[in-house]
């Protein structure tokens, strides 16, 4: 059962500020969904990538661990983007 | 004039080769109509403000005899696809006013052809949704009837092929998003085995899940895109080189499963069963063997998917905190500026970022996301074992035709409506929608056929003989 205090727990962790109204309609819209997810419960088995099936699953690849290009390529595209920026780094209210 | 109602990227080809007009009248056409059309359908949110430049650069190409079969032609590109030096935004207001820092990798690949871009297209937010309702920019409808959705979440892409405001579009597909709106608009929408395009310069969803396709008029051009975008790529790390399989040129003889049990369920519109029969029964008298197939983990796959994906799109989410792009909303303190600058996400990626975090949180995880894998490993097993007995399995693109704008007001009825699409993306294989016909009220409807991992030219094969 999802109720509004769950839905406020979840919106915390998401970094995501939620209003009053909308956490009531979230938990009546999350309880459906995962009232019919709830189906992969009855899947056999365990859970994760089954054993009998792992090698045909997808792999992480790694590259090796090396300079991709010329340091500083891209920092002034980047840092371009950023919505604050004061000369080569991007700029954020004080944390401590 | 142009005949742009008949013309195809190869037939644009030879005109221009020929000169019988040039790449700048060409993008004036389109222009044109965008122009008059686009205000009523919505299907882009921008339109470039170069094309005539562009088309002017394609046309020194085709003068000095340069042209490849892509020089010039006039493309229209969704909204989460980078072009450097351009906006681009996910339909999203947490992107607002960013400008692409580079080129995605499917984009520097056909702007090395001379492709023109006429502008992005408009789709649901980060791509989430099925009918281009859950944009930030108001919905895109229907060009076949206009108080009618687009489907989505390649809504604007699959509108503007279809209502003749680009030749041809890209859209992206994480559980059915090219193929969907390509079979609500009339046109053809084709997803890749899994890596096949890469996914640099995607706005990320699902990753595992996500793929670059073109939406365009016929097979034959989405081949040609196809072809351009695909390849390995260093930028991403899940990119793969296809290499062909058990390639069939002729459609004799070629097996067709259709799963019955799975199809034939309550949810099916009756008009879409008649025109899915109708469709087998052509590709049965083309020469093919019509067979029934069972794959019974199809049952979780919708499931499997509303799980995995909005896990990943939760996590691929993270990044927007108004630290590193798009505006910032400015709180009491540091951490208050990511929950007010999130609050800019829309209510269906809300929804999606909170379950994600749901089935990803400690205590829920192994019963949701460790289940979600577990049942993914069965519908690819499925796969594998009826694909050692047939060479494509058939399904209708979607259960109902494009639905009223406004209709699906809850959102699980909505998902319900991705039954079709889900698998091919959990399974990684290549699937891609043609049009097979229309209902009585003129709505089109698509025809999907799916193949094996590395099956994608044989998608096109068959289907250029027969549609």
């Amino acid at each position: 059962m999802i109720d509004t205090k769950e839905i406020e727990h979840l919106a915390e962790l998401a970094r995501i500020e939620v209003g009053k109204e909308e956490t009531v309609a979230l938990a009546k819209d999350i309880e459906a969904i995962l009232g019919y997810v709830t189906l992969v419960q009855k899947v056999a088995g365990g859970t994760g990538v089954l054993e009998e099936h792992k090698e045909h699953m997808l792999v992480n690849v790694m590259r090796e661990d090396s300079a991709p290009h010329e340091s500083g390529a891209y920092s002034d595209a980047l840092l371009s983007a950023a919505p604050e920026r004061e000369g080569n780094y991007i700029k954020v209210k004080k944390i401590l | 004039m142009i005949d742009l109602k008949n013309l195809t990227i190869k037939k644009a080809h030879g005109h221009l080769t020929k000169g019988d007009f040039s790449a700048l009248e060409l993008a004036e056409a389109y222009l044109k109509n965008i122009e008059a059309k686009n205000k009523e359908l919505n299907a882009y949110l921008e339109v470039f403000n170069d094309v005539r430049e562009q088309a002017k650069e394609a046309d020194k190409r085709i003068k000095a005899g340069k042209a490849e079969v892509l020089t010039g032609i006039p493309l229209a590109i969704k909204d989460n696809i980078l072009i450097q030096g351009r906006r681009v935004g996910a339909a999203s207001k947490i992107l607002d006013g960013y400008v692409a820092p580079y080129d995605a990798t499917a984009i520097k690949k056909l702007k090395d052809k001379g492709a023109v871009f006429l502008g992005r297209t408009n789709c649901d937010e980060f791509a989430m949704g099925g009918s281009t309702e859950n944009s930030a920019y108001g919905v895109t409808k229907n060009p076949h009837d206009t108080s009618r959705v687009t489907g989505g979440s390649s809504g604007g892409s699959a509108a503007a092929v279809a209502a003749d405001l680009a030749l041809a579009a890209l859209g992206s597909d994480t559980g059915g998003s090219v193929r969907q709106p390509a079979s609500f608009c009339g046109v053809v929408g084709f997803k890749s085995t899994y890596g096949a395009v890469s996914r640099n310069g995607l706005i990320a969803m699902g990753s595992s899940l996500d793929c670059v396709g073109p939406i365009a008029k016929t097979t034959e051009d989405a081949e040609i895109i196809f072809d351009c975008i695909c390849g390995k790529d260093a930028l991403d790390s899940t990119s793969i080189e296809l290499s062909t399989i058990n390639l069939q040129r002729s459609i004799k003889e070629l097996k067709i499963g259709v799963p019955r049990n799975f199809i034939e369920t309550e949810g099916i519109d009756a008009e879409v069963l008649k025109d899915f029969n109708e469709s087998l029964l052509r590709l049965k008298k083309a020469g093919a063997k019509i067979v029934d197939v069972d794959l019974p983990s199809l049952q979780y796959a919708l499931a499997c998917y509303y799980i995995i994906m909005p896990a990943e799109a939760s996590t691929n989410l993270a990044r927007f905190d108004g630290v590193k792009y798009g505006p910032r909303i400015s709180g009491t303190n540091g951490i208050n500026d990511y929950f007010k600058t999130r609050a800019l996400f829309g209510p269906e990626v809300r929804r999606r970022i909170l379950l994600g975090t749901y089935v990803l949180s400690a205590g829920y995880y192994d019963a949701y996301y460790g289940k979600a894998l577990a049942a993914r490993s069965r519908i690819r097993m499925d796969f594998e074992n009826v694909f050692n007995k047939v060479g494509i399995i058939a399904v209708p693109t979607s259960p109902t035709p494009a639905w009223k704008i406004g209709e699906k007001t809850d959102p699980l009825s909505m998902y319900l409506a991705d039954i079709f699409t889900v698998t091919a993306n959990i399974a990684g294989i290549p699937a891609i929608s043609v049009p097979s016909g229309k209902t009585k009220a003129g709505l089109p409807l698509g025809l999907q056929l799916m193949a094996p991992v590395g099956g994608d030219e044989k998608l096109f094969n068959v289907c250029k003989s027969i549609f």
